[in-house]
């Protein structure tokens, strides 16, 4: 059994079985659904696995190569982590859609051809949309088909790419595809939605912060890293997406210093660490792709983290919004350790995850000789220590005391987020076994002394720009304030331009309607005028006028007689 | 919320968070100190500045900051501003 079932379908029947379960067995059952997935992924062979046809198109459910076990690894991890920080959750809805969500999402990255990816990249837009909504207030409902809405319009450019690629090059095999033919093209652009490119990334930011406390680390950890995966396998090496990339890791650290919302604070981060896999994707070495793809393992941990983090806040306190939190740390502890570990992770300090990753992008920018990008590279890297590192513990655990006292989180939440803490301190001290996954051959050093040295420079000087803003009183507050994005042209210029246009027509309608009802009005009076008690019809006609009609019907007869 | 039954933390000492801020403002100096004795093998001159990955950061969180601030500005709205209230959770 365990080494033969298609890693998806464990989680399919896994979602199968716990929609007739309840409780705590159903708690237990979403943590051993990932490890026996795990334990039949590490004994599946490399290679082609369980293939079909439809419509004379072959179908592959599992190519399983060092690219794709990378991911499926990651996914397995992240959904168990996932499952056993969720385990207090008392809601059917949402352990039954992660499981879907995460079965759909291995089933993307293990699928050979294009059109099995797109019904898992579809699966896995309904999947996740439940996690949305899973926290059923009116913005979440709102927030959650606004999210539905441009997940699949992805999954319908992605079907149009597949068709299109299919009558250019006869074939839907998902290998390099690159941007040479239209079906290349909006194949490219299906990925970049789900991926959060600039201007295509406002889905993420509007509706990640709107799920539910576990539900919101599960979208963090699948959607935009499959996007990522499927760049890397269809694109690597495309130059469009270094400036991509290098855009994505820029802009969203404006937004995330000035955003309440601790949770969207991180979704911008979010935005931003991608942008670092999406530059590697696009500089296409062999390094740049190992940093690319490793970048992306580390993410899942330590942004992970970070949304447990704040997860457990929520959870425990019903507040998100930096403006109202602070002091957090005299009643949760634990949680704000595990915090720093995630904020040291994501801002790369060595002996931690993100200071082995996101450098071999970095190096590799440097080595093509691309300083624009490098520098814009490292102010980003000043910016995510700056946002994510330090604002995110900060606002949450110290500043000033909001007052609030609670509750350390419950044992499994502290449980999920230290495994996903020892992840990051075990790739960050001891990377080899993460470089020995890499799908390409690794020849990087991340401790030298150079790198070391340099990092650490950047972050305290960093940490003393924070400082030093923070005691001048020229550091922004906290406000309960949201800021404009891309969302405002759907969610407010399309609406009111909608309104707009719907008042014209009424008005036009009015118009019409008025001056039909005159034009009515005045047949009516005519033939009121001609039929009416006093109309000229409707008299009594002398016998000379009678003879005078049957002498014209006598006409029209003849006539019609002649002409027929 | 039992607010009267707190006990004082480390933290809640002014006096505390100050040597917080020398250990840091500390770290910093030795930090830009060291480059004057170690070379650094790097791919692009200017790395090889005194100081640049320090100053670099530094001037990156200064720039980052006081731009938001102004983007605060133009970009921020009340939270009902799409219609959509706050939910008191």
């Amino acid at each position: 059994m365990i080494g033969e079932l298609p890693p998806p379908l464990i989680f399919f029947l896994g979602a199968l079985v716990g929609a007739f379960l309840r409780g705590r067995l159903l708690s237990v059952w979403v943590i051993l659904v990932p490890l026996v997935g795990l334990a039949n992924l590490l004994a599946l062979p490399h290679g082609l696995h369980w293939q079909g046809r439809i419509l004379d198109l072959p179908l592959v459910f599992g190519r399983i190569d060092d690219l794709s076990f990378l991911f499926a690894l990651l996914f397995h991890i992240a959904a168990g982590i996932g499952g056993l920080f969720a385990f207090t959750v008392n809601d059917r809805v949402q352990h039954i859609s992660a499981l879907l969500y995460a079965g759909a999402a291995i089933g993307a990255v293990l699928a050979g051809d294009l059109v099995t990816l797109f019904i898992f990249w579809e699966v896995m837009a309904v999947a996740s949309a439940f996690l949305i909504w899973a926290r059923r207030t009116e913005r979440a409902n709102r927030a959650g088909l606004r999210y539905i809405l441009v997940q699949v319009s992805s999954g319908l450019l992605l079907l149009a790419g597949t068709l299109v690629l299919l009558r250019e090059t006869g074939t839907t095999r998902f290998d390099q595809i690159g941007l040479g033919s239209l079906g290349g093209t909006l194949v490219f652009f299906a990925f970049g939605i789900k991926c959060a490119w600039p201007f295509l990334h406002s889905w993420l930011v509007d509706a990640y912060p709107e799920s539910t406390p576990s539900g919101t680390v599960f979208l963090s950890a699948f959607t935009t890293k499959v996007a990522v995966y499927a760049l890397a396998r269809g694109f690597a090496g495309t130059e469009p997406l270094i400036y991509i990339g290098t855009a994505m890791a820029v802009f969203p650290i404006f937004y995330a210093v000035i955003e309440n919302d601790l949770r969207r604070v991180l979704a911008y981060s979010l935005i931003n660490q991608i942008g670092f896999m999406v530059v590697g994707i696009g500089i296409g070495s062999a390094l740049a792709l190992n940093g690319a793809v490793s970048h992306a393992f580390n993410d899942v941990l330590f942004k992970g983290l970070l949304f447990m983090t704040m997860g457990a806040v929520l959870e425990r306190t019903g507040r998100i919004n930096g403006s109202e939190l602070g002091g957090l740390y005299k009643s949760m502890p634990i949680t704000t350790v595990l915090c720093i570990v995630g904020a040291a992770s994501i801002s790369a300090f060595p002996l931690f995850s993100g200071f082995v990753s996101k450098s071999m992008v970095m190096a590799a920018a440097a080595q093509e000789g691309y300083t624009s990008v490098f520098l814009l590279l490292l102010f980003a890297s000043a910016g995510v220590f700056h946002h994510a590192g330090i604002k995110i513990p900060y606002f949450a655990f110290f500043a000033h005391d909001s007052g609030i006292r609670t509750r350390e989180a419950p044992i499994s939440m502290l449980l999920a987020m230290g495994a996903a803490a020892a992840i990051c301190v075990f790739n960050g001290s001891y990377p080899w076994v993460l470089y020995s996954l890499l799908p390409w051959p690794v020849d990087y050093a991340p401790y030298t002394w150079t790198h070391v040295i340099t990092q650490t420079q950047l972050l305290f000087w960093s940490a003393l720009a924070f400082a030093l803003l923070m005691k001048t009183g020229l550091y922004p507050p906290e406000l309960r304030l949201i800021n404009l994005d891309v969302d405002w042209l759907y969610r407010h210029l399309g609406p009111a331009v909608g309104r707009r246009v719907a008042a014209l027509v009424a008005t036009a309608w009015r118009r019409t309607e008025k001056s039909l009802y005159a034009q009515a009005m005045s047949l009516i009076s005519g033939v009121y005028r001609h039929h009416g008690p006093q109309g000229v019809l409707a008299r009594t006609w002398p016998t000379g006028s009678t003879v005078l009609w049957v002498a014209v019907l006598l006409t029209g007869f003849l006539l019609l007689y002649l002409f027929r | 919320m039992a607010h009267h039954r707190d006990r004082k933390h480390w933290l809640d000492e002014p006096r505390n968070v100050s040597k917080i801020l020398w250990a840091l403002y500390t770290a910093c100096g030795l930090l830009l100190a060291i480059d004057l004795f170690y070379h650094r093998h790097t791919d692009f001159a200017f790395e090889s500045f005194f100081g640049f990955y320090g100053l670099y950061g530094f001037g990156a969180c200064v720039a980052l900051v006081l731009i938001a601030k102004e983007l605060r500005k133009v970009l921020s709205r009340p939270e009902d501003y799409y219609g959509e209230a706050p939910d008191d959770r």
